[in-house]
Order: C-alpha cells, then sequence, then structure tokens
C-alpha cells in the first residue's frame, strides 16, 4: 500500500465526493447553531451575536411547555436506558455464554425485532395494544413502548463486547471455587462495562430523538421535547426552536463522544 | 437474524447454561409483550369494523383491504374500480425511497470507499465524522435541512449573492427536498456497511486488473462493485426500508402534494380521517413488503455466506 507512484486504490473525484458529502450533513447543523445566535426576530436577516433566544427558551412565553417537555423527555430516557440495558445485558449473556439451544435464533429474532419492523408500524401496533387492554395514554406508555423499542439498540453492542471476551477469566474464577454469581457480577460484569456504557449511550439517545412512536402513545397534553418542537414547528420555524435544537444537538454530540472514547479507550488497553 | 446466530462461533460457551432461560426472560416478556403481541393485534384490527371517532368494533370485515384497492362508489353499491389513491401513495413511497437509496449511493460509495483506504489510524476518525450527525435527533435534523432550504433561506441567499441565480430555487415541497430529507436521515446506513466491505476487499485483485490494463472504470466496475456487492446491498436494504415508511421527512420537507405511506397511516389515527382499521390495514401492507424485502436478502446473504 505504500507505492505512491501508481495509486491502484485511489479514484478520481471520490475525496471531492467525501468533502461534499460531509458539507451535506454539517450545513444545517451549522447554519442553525449559527441563527441559533442571532439577535434578530426574522429568519432572514442577521443582526449580530445575542443569547436573547436563548434566554427566551428559559423564560419566554413558551419556556413552561418546554421546560415540562425537556423533564419528560430525560427521566423517560434515563429510566427507558436503564432498563433497556439491563435487560439486555442479560439476554446477552444468555445468548453469547448460554451454550447452544433452540430458541437461539427465535430469541435473536425477537429481539432485533423492533429494529426490522418500521417504525410507524411499531407506534400503530403499540397505540392499538395499549388501547385494547384499556391502559391510559400517558408517560407511562411512553416510556414502556420506549424501554421495548430500545432493547436492541442497547443489546447489539453489549453482544459484541461479550463476543470478544474469551471466558477463561470466568472459568478461573469458578475453578477457585466462585459462584456462578459471582463470576458474572465480578468477573464479566467489569469486562463488559465498556459494551454496556456504549449500549447505554445508544439507548439513551434514541429514546431522547424518538417521535414517531411517542407522538403516537402520549396521552393528550402529555409532551416530550421532540412532540413539544414538532407542534411548535408546525406553525412555523421560530428562532426559539433554533435555540432548543442547537442545545439537544449538544446533547447528543457529548453523549456520541463519550461513547467513542469508551470504545477508544478499551481498544488501547 | 443469521448474523447473531452464526457469529456466535468463537467465544460462545455454556457457562451460564441453567440461568439462560431466566436471563431470557425479561427480554423475552418485554418484547412479547409491547411488540411481538401489538403486531398480532394489529393483524386482528385490520380485519375489524371501523367505529367513527376512531377505534374498532368488535366485528369481523374486509373493508379496510377493500377501501385500500377498490372503489365502490360514494354509498358502495356501484360496481367495483381499482382505487388507485392508496396504490399511488404506496407507489410515491417505493419510488422516492428507491430515489433516496439511490443518491445515498452516489454519494455513499465514494464516501465509503475514500475512508476505507486511508491509514488505518485514521479510518476510525472518519467513521465517527459520518455517524455523529446521525446521532442528532432526526426531527431537528429534518427541521434544519428546511430551515436551510427555504426560498428565503440562507442556500438561496447564497446562491442569489454569488449571481448563480436571480430569484431563489424553489426547493421546499418538492419530490426532491424529501429524497434530500431522506438522504440526510440514512446516509451512515449506506456508508457503513459498504466500508465494512472494502476494508476487506483485498486490493491485489485491482492491481492484477490493472496490470491485466483494466482501465480504472473497469477496475470499478468489473472488479470491485462485484466483490464489495454484499455491503452495497445491506446498504441499500438499510436505507430503502426506513425510507419507505418515513414520517418526518415528507411531512416537514415534502408538503401536501408529496404525501408517503407514514402520513396517510399517521393520519389515520391522528388526524381527522380516524379510520382505524383502515390505518392497521395499511401499516400490514407496509410491513409486509418490508419483511418480503428483508426475507429476499436474508436468502441472498445465505446464499452468498455459503459459496464463500
Amino acid at each position: 500500500m505504500a507505492s505512491k507512484k501508481f495509486d491502484i486504490q485511489a479514484f478520481p473525484g471520490f475525496k471531492p465526493i467525501t468533502l461534499l458529502c460531509l458539507i451535506v450533513l454539517y450545513a444545517p447543523l451549522v447554519i442553525v447553531t449559527v441563527y441559533s445566535f442571532n439577535a434578530s426576530a426574522s429568519l432572514t436577516n442577521w443582526e449580530g451575536i445575542s443569547l436573547r433566544w436563548y434566554a427566551d427558551v428559559f423564560s419566554g412565553p413558551e419556556s413552561e411547555k418546554f421546560k415540562i417537555a425537556a423533564r419528560n423527555s430525560f427521566i423517560i430516557a434515563i429510566i427507558a436506558a436503564t432498563t433497556s440495558t439491563a435487560i439486555a445485558t442479560l439476554a446477552a449473556t444468555a445468548m453469547v455464554r448460554g451454550g447452544a439451544f433452540k430458541l437461539r435464533t427465535v430469541s435473536f429474532g425477537l429481539i432485533s425485532m423492533p429494529l426490522m419492523v418500521p417504525e410507524i408500524v411499531t407506534a400503530v401496533a403499540t397505540l392499538i395494544f395499549f388501547n385494547a387492554i384499556g391502559f391510559d395514554r400517558g408517560l407511562l406508555t411512553i416510556l414502556l413502548a420506549h424501554i421495548a423499542f430500545c432493547i436492541p439498540f442497547a443489546y447489539l453492542p453489549i453482544q459484541a463486547r461479550m463476543q470478544g471476551i474469551e471466558d477463561t477469566y470466568e472459568q478461573a474464577a469458578l475453578d477457585l471455587y466462585a459462584t456462578k454469581r459471582q463470576a458474572f457480577t465480578k468477573i464479566l460484569m467489569p469486562l463488559m462495562m465498556p459494551g454496556i456504557i456504549s449500549g447505554f449511550l445508544l439507548a439513551f439517545i434514541v429514546s431522547l430523538d424518538d417521535f414517531i412512536i411517542t407522538n403516537f402513545v402520549k396521552g393528550a397534553g402529555v409532551e416530550t421535547l421532540p412532540t413539544a418542537i414538532f407542534g411548535s414547528v408546525k406553525q412555523g420555524i421560530k428562532p426559539n426552536i433554533m435555540a432548543i435544537s442547537t442545545m439537544l444537538l449538544g446533547v447528543s454530540v457529548v453523549m456520541v463522544t463519550l461513547s467513542y472514547l469508551v470504545s477508544k479507550s478499551d481498544k488501547t488497553k | 437474524m443469521a448474523a447473531g446466530a452464526a457469529s456466535g462461533g468463537s467465544a460462545t460457551t455454556d457457562t451460564y447454561k441453567e440461568a439462560r432461560t431466566w436471563l431470557l426472560m425479561p427480554a423475552w416478556v418485554t418484547l412479547s409483550f409491547l411488540i411481538l403481541a401489538p403486531v398480532l393485534l394489529m393483524l386482528v384490527y385490520s380485519f375489524l369494523t371501523k367505529e367513527f371517532r376512531g377505534g374498532v368494533v368488535w366485528e369481523f370485515s374486509l373493508s379496510a383491504y377493500d377501501q385500500f384497492f377498490f372503489d365502490r362508489g360514494l354509498f358502495g353499491d356501484e360496481p367495483a374500480k381499482i382505487e388507485w389513491t392508496y396504490i399511488t401513495i404506496f407507489w410515491r413511497s417505493i419510488w422516492q425511497a428507491g430515489a433516496a437509496t439511490l443518491l445515498s449511493f452516489l454519494i455513499g460509495f465514494p464516501t465509503a470507499y475514500f475512508i476505507a483506504t486511508q491509514p488505518e489510524r485514521v479510518r476510525p476518525m472518519w467513521v465517527f465524522l459520518i455517524t455523529i450527525p446521525y446521532w442528532v435527533n432526526l426531527l431537528i435534523r429534518t427541521v434544519s435541512m428546511k430551515f436551510l432550504l427555504r426560498d428565503q433561506g440562507p442556500l438561496n441567499d447564497f446562491l442569489i449573492s454569488t449571481g448563480l441565480i436571480d430569484s431563489p430555487l424553489h426547493i421546499v415541497n418538492t419530490n426532491f427536498a424529501v429524497q434530500l430529507g431522506l438522504f440526510y436521515s440514512y446516509l451512515p446506513f449506506m456508508v457503513l456497511p459498504i466500508y465494512a466491505a472494502v476494508e476487506r476487499y483485498n486490493f491485489t485483485l485491482s492491481e492484477a486488473a490493472a496490470d491485466l490494463y483494466a482501465t480504472k472504470m473497469t477496475i470499478l466496475r468489473r472488479v470491485l462493485l462485484p466483490a464489495v456487492k454484499p455491503g452495497v446491498i445491506a446498504g441499500c436494504i438499510l436505507v430503502f426500508v426506513p425510507s419507505m415508511g418515513s414520517f418526518l421527512a415528507p411531512d416537514l420537507l415534502g408538503g401536501a402534494k408529496n404525501f408517503m405511506i407514514g402520513s396517510l397511516i399517521e393520519e389515520q389515527f391522528k388526524g381527522n380521517a380516524g379510520n382505524w382499521p383502515f390505518g392497521a390495514a395499511a401499516s400490514m401492507i407496509l410491513l409486509t413488503m418490508v419483511l418480503i424485502i428483508l426475507l429476499i436478502f436474508a436468502r441472498q446473504q445465505a446464499k452468498a455466506e455459503k459459496e464463500t
């Protein structure tokens, strides 16, 4: 690969396309971030830098609505991500360390079902289900739907991580008269931590982002950030929406960077 | 499905064999009750009679599917004609998803290839750069796209100020805006599998072809693309499937004229139409189409795995 004389790998035009791709991916986000600092109340004119729309988010006319929505979103995301990560960790242990069994393929199919069924179909199905069993729609229905939907996102990094861990450590512990429970909690779990953290962060972001399913299963008047933003955007994009978007964007970028660093620090070990 | 079962390979052991039923129980219970049972119930609902103002009457009826495919006049007493309204919406969804997939491939393939041929050390950083936007809230990304593309938006301002155009381009509320939105929504799904395939590609094959006087174009078409085909197919499916049932991009960027399946379904439950069995039937038709695509794909992958 070191040969520079005739580069067999390079195709002309691929690099410009890659750069174009990055521009298309980042331009909208950068523009919205920049315009969130616009002092003007109009979307089109630029009147200098100001934090007025951030102040508006926290104390403006819509601030109460967004505060409640943000609190709902974060509470749901934390509980849903924690629960689904716990469920996924146990499931991954059975799938990777449970030997061969008949229901293995079925179990994997069930776990990945939320990824295969289009989101809008899951949304419809969940709404119908809650309606049929007479479960009143509200925060709890959103939470239950999110727990189920987040399981595969938490599961996949955990499974990948567990497959990379030799079982010799647990075997050694078992040989030294550790119980299975001890081998699991004292040996396997600590080794699994990077996978579990990645899984948790992914599930957290997926829950925080979800609009379609939440929109279907939420009760009247119950809002999460995405549904509140959607409701507001339907009446036209306003500068305060751009300020909220920029803050949420920041949260996502921090979470993904954390997840990246966790997986990276692990490889260098 | 096959991937998980097959890749168990190396580190699969039976240390926790006795406990596996209990370990899997929470996942089984949660997913059976909250995903599997609801989907089955949705199938049942699609064969029930509609209640006005949402909900159903528990009475068997084929009218949801009938309404989808046939037009029997206002009072239902005329001879059945094919009803094109909903078929057109599905067809448009397939077409739009296909166009978005093609766009993602045309941009995503060179990008994935470029990243895979960078020095190994910097590749994760490139992959990271491509995936960051994906983790930003889809709603926010779609709204940002709309903001950028508006008639008085920054893109048009920029193009007018450079003198390239005189009057703003009308991009929002066109098919192209929806395709762009879908491309923006799912691009990493195209890039990542192709990247993985190119990374495994043996470049001596390209060298051999070049030694035999193949041009770059020929190498690309006859050697490289066939070799990374599984990655390309996986990428196309991962973009096509969610695009078809997407709601936000068509709703925010497409406007009323560019209605897709997602909006049709949403309207049955959230909007004024309020026909639950019809919404359930439309969802079942969408789900069936997706499952058929995934099944064909799984078969091909299994066949490809056997051959190698």
